[in-house]
């Protein structure tokens, strides 16, 4: 009997050990010891330099300056992302059925999601299109000609742009993960209130939204590692341009090692992504902690 | 971290309360229409953004390059079904197709079933070492993929698989074991133990007990992890952008991106549009007819139990 569990155990769990040591694990743990050194991908040229690339990273402006963009997107995603699906959840579950139209206006709201990030990407960059766009032919058909833009070759409009893009992916996410919530709150509750009363605004205040806490939560921290693990969108889109307008910290990994064989210097820009996304998530789960209602 | 998707056995499903009955009576106020009237205007114009971009994909694919400079919201003239056929075989996305179909089979059978075995073992026996392992796996959770990516490339590179489907298939498998592994794990141990014990006692091994009793019990769970991993891996990007330099072999994802900057070159915009159409005619089709599930199985993982 106890060898027979061995003989179950072993085989089972072994192959899956395996996969998961050689390219996940020892990776994870060799970028720790790359990461102190110089290396720039000949083998024999790994010179241990300590904390020297953590120190370099901190003089240099242009890991700043793609850090500054996730902090704005750390922001303005989260707020609009899911303001804009809670929204859509309190909207499709009114009255226990939704609004007109619930049914269709969701299965349409969460499509994006299932569409690939690449496939977004390439279809939003031909929408921003200066001339054969959909965004400035639109512009030019209403008579606001005026507004057109280079929107990914300018500067000033290309982070918007793109952040635009990421939150039309992700509502359609947020919105269902939040349907199902507000569906696990008891009727009752919302009886009472009606009763009492209370009106949407205040019922939305004050039984959705605490009840909701929890999935809340998740999705903050959810959209937080998001912010800062953002690449393929802007990959795609602008490689981080024009003039590193959009560059994002993982890009800029992503470039320093691929473009320029920097193996050593990159690597250490990974560890603070590590470091990073694991301050946030302990900090959001710290600061949206609430006492948690039972019902 | 509390990431925690804590036992996402039994979700949604069963917490089907017909929710909020804000109004009882059938009498309508004028606060009612206003709310219903801005709601609705809201909901059209997010309704268009989303629906306008797929359908002038749709469109611009049947248009001639010079009738996509022209105006981006005039018909095509006359459709050109050749764009379809240019993107197909000239610009290759008839190759990438291919090769992501062969990995995602391959990955997605070899994920279920590592996973599957995996976490049967961690959700249902007691032996040393076994929170060692769930932590193990929990690392592949929290931790960002770009740290990875450099001695991962490497390892690739040592191991010969650089641009080899079983080589992608490998670690695309790897990198979805963590969440799998998590995710079937509490779905295991949430089922009831009675008909393994059962079978037991009648002679069955622990193998047949596995294969034959848990796994078909587990298939509500196998299924969703199956949709999170099949969308995940098809989507994928990163990682064929790092273990896959040759052309070809690119994946679809891959191959569209680096076709988007070729056709640039090209000028053979309605080839693209072609190609972005063919590669969303499959995911709208699906889409339609497993959407309710698509949306349990993406959403698996943060729902609470």
């Amino acid at each position: 009997m106890y060898h027979q569990k061995y003989r179950l155990i072993i085989p089972f769990l072994f192959p899956a050990l395996l996969l998961y040591a050689v390219f996940v694990l020892y990776p994870y743990a060799q970028s720790f010891y790359v990461a102190l050194t110089d290396w720039k991908g000949v083998s024999a040229n790994k010179r241990f330099v300590g904390l020297g690339n953590f120190t370099k990273l901190f003089g240099d402006p242009q890991f700043w300056n793609a850090l500054r963009h996730n902090g704005i997107l750390l922001v303005a995603l989260p707020v609009i992302t899911l303001g804009l699906a809670l929204l859509f959840a309190v909207l499709f579950t009114q009255g226990g059925k939704g609004v007109i139209g619930a049914n269709f206006y969701r299965v349409v709201f969460f499509f994006p999601q299932v569409m690939a990030v690449t496939i977004v990407g390439i279809l939003w960059q031909f929408v921003y299109h200066p001339t054969l766009g959909l965004l400035n032919g639109a512009l030019r058909n209403i008579g606001l000609g005026s507004l057109q833009r280079t929107w990914l070759g300018d500067d000033r409009t290309a982070l918007a742009a793109v952040a635009a893009v990421v939150i039309w992916q992700a509502v359609g996410f947020y919105m269902v993960l939040f349907i199902a919530g507000i569906q696990s709150i008891p009727t009752t509750f919302y009886e009472a209130a009606v009763i009492d009363g209370a009106n949407r605004w205040t019922m939305f205040w004050k039984i959705t939204l605490p009840l909701l806490w929890d999935n809340v939560q998740v999705a903050l921290i959810y959209i937080g590692i998001g912010a800062l693990d953002l690449f393929t969108i802007i990959q795609v889109m602008t490689e981080g341009g024009p003039n590193r307008a959009t560059d994002v910290v993982a890009r800029y990994m992503y470039s320093t090692a691929f473009s320029y064989a920097q193996f050593g210097y990159a690597t250490a820009i990974g560890v603070s992504l590590l470091f990073m996304t694991l301050t946030l998530s302990a900090l959001t789960f710290a600061l949206t902690r609430r006492e948690r209602i039972e019902f | 971290m509390s990431l925690n998707p804590i036992e996402p056995a039994a979700p949604t499903e069963a917490i089907k309360t017909p929710a909020p009955k804000v109004r009882t009576g059938s009498h309508f106020t004028l606060g009612d229409w206003i709310f219903t009237g801005v709601s609705q205007v809201f909901l059209v114009i997010w309704a268009l953004l989303v629906i306008m971009p797929l359908l002038w994909m749709m469109m611009t694919a049947f248009k001639t390059d010079l009738e996509i400079f022209a105006s981006p919201w005039q018909l095509p003239a006359v459709p050109q079904f050749s764009n379809f056929v240019r993107a197909w075989t000239t610009a290759s996305i008839g190759k990438y197709f291919v090769n992501s179909i062969i990995v995602v089979l391959g990955s997605l059978t070899l994920t279920l079933l590592l996973s599957s075995m995996a976490a049967y073992v961690l959700a249902r026996y007691e032996f040393r070492g076994r929170q060692l392992i769930r932590y193990l796996f929990m690392i592949g959770l929290m931790f960002p993929i770009f740290l990875a990516l450099v001695p991962l490339f490497f390892v690739v590179r040592d191991l010969h698989l650089l641009s080899t489907f079983h080589g992608l298939i490998l670690v695309y498998t790897a990198y979805s074991l963590p969440f799998s592994i998590f995710f079937l794990t509490s779905f295991f141990a949430t089922l009831p133990s009675e008909v393994a014990e059962a079978a037991l006692v009648d002679g069955a091994s622990h193998y047949a007990i596995f294969f034959r009793v848990m796994l078909p019990m587990a298939r509500p769970g196998l299924i969703s992890i199956g949709i999170f991993n099949f969308l995940g891996q098809w989507n994928q990007f990163i990682l064929p952008l790092v273990i896959v330099p040759d052309p070809e072999r690119y994946v679809l994802s891959q191959g569209l991106a680096f076709l988007a900057i070729q056709q640039g070159y090209q000028n053979d915009w309605s080839a693209l549009f072609a190609g972005l159409t063919i590669t969303m005619l499959p995911v709208i089709a699906v889409y339609v007819v497993f959407q309710r599930r698509l949306e349990q199985g993406l959403t698996a993982g943060a729902l609470k139990g």
